[in-house]
């Protein structure tokens, strides 16, 4: 179902339109990194640590070089003598490419075999030996900071405890004389847990060192490509231009592929080594247990309002867990993310947060899974704090967010914390929201059954629970004056080309890893051009053939190189538009764009569409001033400003509350991202979010035990929700486009993701009232419901005893 | 990508052959049917066997027919063939209920229920529901065959009474009028293992309970089954409040260990309040209900 307001509906191109790039998918002739098979091609396997934290006391590595068919073995003390075995990390940190010292989570790399194939590979890491003297670990975040806690990081000089960084943002004096005068204020503890973006293909790479050219050509499931060209040049030292980075169809992404892995490099280094094409593919369990997983915020939440409900400030402390190492991938000015923005999408006068990041002997990540660099937390933060309040004040949350929702007038709006909100009409999307949802009829509906007799024990019956939440997303990192990851400014370039028939090719630095890059942007040049969007190639995941830019995350695709696109095309127009004057012998001033071509202002019947523009630009015509032949051009978009999508979540839920079940009834989801491109794509990437979130809430977590295992490697332990859990999600449209983005656009890849886990969180908490529960952590598992029905809330990043 | 260790290949013409084969490779072998626990074990590493029996081709072990009073169902039957088959859910709907929360489409599709008992999962939901209909194994070995009740199958975890020559090749369910039955399950995500699960049987003569089985999964009941419930319900009349009394029981019985699907008094309240409902609906189901 879908709800759409009439204003903006665009033209020409954009609309629904199947993904070009699905005529290879459906036929499964997409071509993957494990697909690509290379001449000589060698295979690699890792050896990783089983303890979370232990001295490596020796590695002994004969019995593995004498099995046949392994060609080498590589350790930390090989990688050190390169002056590789420690890799500099996207949060100004190090990481240990493969373990010299100590291993700091279980799953940590300890050495690379290299074989003739992945079988021998594999049985190889069986023969190496190591020793390990086995060392407390951390685990619980709360107990980072502990006087006693072991530390973890004693290879960096001068850290003598836990502690990465601490890092606030907005007018604490402020808030807390707000605090001190409210009429309410509530608190809240929560905490985000961990999760896994898990992609269906895990992370691998194919490093092929040319002996003879010197040149290293990576095939690589990679969401920034030009970024890990630069950074294996700075890294390893080999020259830039002598690196070439493929990234070929990548299944999905999700924030999994952006930084580089330690297997990356080994790859690199046992190519070298052996003069051979390595192969290096990780296993389920291994993406699961060593790559970038995300969030882990424990969160303490307050809100100050006034008793008629006009929300006043917010101040939230987190603890925030990194992992072993800082490898959360964010600009660099914000070793939060973007957490400052947890004002969300009501008018506070005033907000404080303070986040103190720790080491714990755990995984390395934070920023992951669709997660708007940290929007997601900010979101749940916000978004939980305001029911914790309408429960309160009893006041029904739609009425309390109507009533503190940022009004239309208000924008462009600078928020308590300083971020400039581009456009929005929040209230809008809520109205439609309810509307969609029939909001008092299931109020009325909720009311009746309560009054009821509830469930009793032995009889299946059910209690409803309605939840909303209403987000404001910041995406399209970013001015480059602000924002940079390792230095490299956040502008991504765009090239295009028309050949003489008037036919585009056009090549882009981001990296679809499902997104359809390949339709959306032959869009947006179709829809400039006046062509069709087959008529559009688009080239993307080769270094050697693309322009530099730092790749999608987030959804930054639409908001920075869908701009480059747009812009580019209206490039490639202004030179058509004098080449068409040459070739109707009319003045440039004289012309106009319309219909998809240029045509004489007043004299409609005398214009050229680009296909013929574009074959004069290649004929014998002689040229005027201002285009030298072609109507070629290249650009480079620096962001403004990130653009601010926003939406309204309604989520039904009936819980059983004999065994804590949850059943999601309906989900209404209403959605503005400014101009849709393609609807049905956006479509798709709001249904994709949604079960995301619907899968946060209630089943994914990455727990440890008290040893430090990790309790979520594998898909039995980690679950990922099925259709069988999703209801037939409903969606409604609003369209506030971005005053600043060039066709009005603003970035929608993670919208659901950030909104969608605070509704269903809500309206489980909702379905509960009955019992008294404000809280219950995430994922509310049938065991965590029922638990927080008994009032004993089972803390879900800890083994359940 | 995970990889098994090195392991050789046999392929079984017939169960004769099957047993020649296990008799020759020996307990370091295993018998290949559905695959779909061995196999992902194998990836793991978690199971290295030297040889694997394949015993696919086996099509006289895939049925499902009544016989002498008794559903009997070859143990290469697939999850889907015996979720689809219309006898088997007219006389033991349990069956139809347990099958349709096991896995998923592929996995019935490919899965037998003869590979589910002998991979002897404590949370196997077939092991509870047979336990529950008190069905009889078949076990065939060089020596000829010989039978097992269901609740004696089972030693342990990942443990069967099946030897490391031997093969089992058909399950029995004795059909007695007067019944009814079901099962109930509690997992976090569709084709997940059971945090806890419950089925029932019961036969009525009037209101009264004249037999009843009760099987439990993932709880650490001892059989798969609720003995002393069982006993405090045989005679009683089929009200809730026997029925409570017996969930109550049921779950004073069990040895549920906390894990990440759930904590022990969970898990022991599930084995209650699951004992209940299957109770519940298979009284509807004596009765004449769909339930």
């Amino acid at each position: 179902m879908t709800a759409a307001t009439k204003e903006h509906e665009p033209n020409g191109a954009y609309g629904p339109m199947r993904r070009k790039e699905d005529a290879r998918f459906i036929r499964g002739c997409g071509t993957f990194v494990d697909d690509i098979q290379l001449p000589g091609m060698l295979h690699g396997a890792i050896l990783r640590s089983p303890l979370a934290h232990a001295r490596i006391t020796s590695i002994d590595t004969l019995a593995a070089e004498g099995h046949p068919k392994v060609k080498a073995v590589i350790t930390g003390q090989t990688l050190a003598e390169l002056g590789l075995a420690w890799m500099p990390t996207m949060s100004q940190d190090v990481q240990a490419v493969l373990a010299t010292d100590k291993v700091r989570f279980q799953g940590q790399e300890v050495a690379f075999v290299v074989a003739e194939d992945r079988y021998a590979a594999r049985d190889a890491l069986e023969l190496i030996d190591v020793s390990y003297e086995p060392l407390p670990p951390v685990v619980d975040a709360h107990r980072a900071l502990d006087p006693d806690a072991p530390l973890i990081r004693d290879d960096i000089a001068g850290q003598t405890d836990n502690r990465i960084f601490d890092w606030a943002a907005g007018d604490r004096a402020r808030t807390d004389e707000i605090f001190a005068a409210a009429d309410v204020t509530v608190a809240q503890d929560m905490l985000y847990p961990r999760v896994h973006p898990a992609p269906l293909e895990t992370c691998g790479t194919i490093a092929d060192m040319d002996k003879v050219s010197g040149k290293l050509t990576v095939w690589s499931t990679s969401q920034a490509p030009h970024a890990h060209r630069t950074l294996y040049a700075l890294v390893t030292g080999l020259p830039e231009h002598k690196i070439r980075i493929i990234s070929p169809d990548i299944g999905g992404g999700f924030g999994n592929k952006v930084g580089i892995y330690p297997g990356y490099i080994c790859a690199i280094v046992g190519s070298i080594l052996t003069g051979k094409p390595v192969k290096w593919m990780e296993d389920r369990s291994e993406n699961l247990m060593s790559t970038s997983f995300a969030r882990d915020y424990h969160m303490h939440g307050e809100i100050a309002a006034t008793k008629e409900g006009k929300i006043l400030g917010l101040r939230v402390k987190v603890l925030a867990d990194h992992g072993a190492f800082n490898g959360a991938a964010q600009p660099t000015k914000f070793p939060a993310g973007f957490f400052g923005v947890f004002t969300g999408s009501y008018d506070l006068r005033t907000a404080h947060c303070e986040i103190t990041g720790v080491y714990t002997n755990k995984a390395p990540g934070g920023v992951a899974y669709s997660c708007s660099f940290r929007v997601t937390e900010a979101v749940y933060l916000v978004e939980r704090m305001v029911d914790v309040l309408a429960r309160e004040l009893g006041i029904d949350p739609a009425e309390l967010r109507m009533k503190n929702l940022l009004r239309p007038a208000q924008f462009p709006y600078t928020s308590a914390t300083g971020w400039e909100y581009d456009s929005g009409d929040y209230p809008r999307a809520l109205r439609l929201a309810m509307d969609i949802a029939g909001y008092p009829e299931l109020r009325r509906e909720q009311a009746e059954q309560r009054a009821r007799p509830g469930p009793q024990p032995g009889h299946p019956g059910t209690l409803m629970g309605i939840g909303m939440s209403f987000f404001t997303e910041a995406v399209g990192a970013g001015p480059r004056a602000h924002m940079d990851i390792l230095g490299l400014g956040m502008a991504d370039g765009a090239d295009l080309r028309v050949h003489p028939t008037g036919k585009a090719v056009l090549a882009i630095s981001v990296q679809t890893q499902g997104q359809g890059h390949e339709t959306t942007f032959a869009q947006i040049v179709a829809q400039e051009l006046g062509i069709s969007p087959d008529d559009v190639e688009v080239v993307h995941g080769d270094t050697d053939r693309t322009p530099f830019g730092l790749g999608t995350y987030g959804s930054r695709s639409t908001p920075v190189s869908g701009a480059a696109t747009a812009v580019v095309a209206r490039k490639v127009r202004e030179r058509a538009r004098i080449v068409a004057a040459a070739m109707l012998e009319a003045a440039a001033e004289d012309l106009e764009w319309a219909d998809g071509r240029w045509q004489v202002r007043g004299d409609p019947d005398k214009g050229k569409n680009i296909a013929e523009i574009a074959m004069a630009a290649h004929s014998g015509l002689e040229l005027p001033d201002g285009v030298e032949g072609h109507l070629d051009a290249t650009t480079v978009y620096n962001p403004p400003n990130l653009t601010y999508p926003f939406g309204a979540y309604i989520c039904v839920v009936d819980v059983d509350p004999g065994t804590g079940r949850v059943r999601v009834r309906r989900f209404i989801a209403v959605d503005d991202c400014g101009v849709r491109i393609n609807p049905m794509i956006v479509e798709g990437q709001v249904h994709g979010g949604l079960a995301d979130g619907l899968g946060m809430a209630l089943m994914q977590v990455i727990a440890f035990d008290p040893e430090g295992n990790c309790l979520g490697g594998s898909f039995m332990d980690y679950l990922l929700p099925t259709s069988m859990e999703c209801p037939s999600w409903e969606l409604g449209t609003t369209v506030t486009p971005s005053p600043h983005h060039p066709i009005g656009a603003k970035g929608v890849g993670e919208s659901a993701t950030v909104g969608s886990p605070a509704a269903v969180v809500n309206a489980v908490i909702d379905a509960l009232a009955p019992y008294g529960v404000r809280h219950a952590d995430m994922p509310l598992t049938p065991a965590a419901v029922w638990r927080a029905i008994q009032g004993r809330p089972l803390r879900s990043d800890l083994a359940i005893t | 990508m995970q990889v098994p260790a090195h392991f050789e290949y046999e392929k079984a013409t017939s169960v004769e052959h099957c047993l020649a084969l296990l008799a020759k490779f020996g307990p370091e072998s295993r018998v290949l049917a559905g695959g779909h626990s061995l196999i992902p074990m194998m990836k793991l590493r978690l199971a290295q066997p030297e040889t694997l029996i394949d015993i696919n081709d086996l099509t006289e072990l895939g049925y499902l027919r009544v016989s002498d009073g008794e559903l009997r169902m070859g143990a290469l039957t697939r999850h889907a063939e015996l979720l689809s088959s219309p006898v088997a859910g007219e006389h033991f709907p349990i069956l139809h209920d347990a099958e349709r929360v096991i896995a998923d489409p592929i996995v019935r599709n490919r899965g037998t229920i003869g590979g589910s008992l002998c991979q002897a999962d404590p949370s196997e939901d077939l092991s509870a529901a047979f336990a529950a209909v008190r069905a009889i194994m078949v076990i065939q070995g060089g020596a000829g065959t010989r039978t097992v009740p269901a609740r004696e199958f089972h030693l342990g975890p990942y443990e069967t009474v099946v030897e490391s020559d031997e093969l089992l090749t058909e399950i029995r369910v004795p059909i007695l009028p007067g019944s009814g039955s079901a099962y109930e399950k509690v997992e976090r995500r569709a084709g997940d293992w059971p945090v806890g699960a419950a089925g029932a049987a019961l036969w009525l003569d009037g209101d009264t309970i004249t037999e009843v089985g009760i099987g439990l999964a993932a709880v650490g009941a001892a059989h798969f089954s609720a003995a002393e419930a069982e006993d405090a319900l045989r005679g009683e009349p089929a009200t809730d409040d026997s029925f409570t009394r017996a969930g109550q029981i049921a779950a004073e019985h069990c040895r549920p260990i906390s894990d990440q699907r759930g904590p022990a008094d969970y898990k022991r309240h599930l084995a209650a309040e699951l004992t209940v409902r299957a109770l519940r609906r298979a009284r509807g189901r004596v009765r004449g209900g769909k339930g």
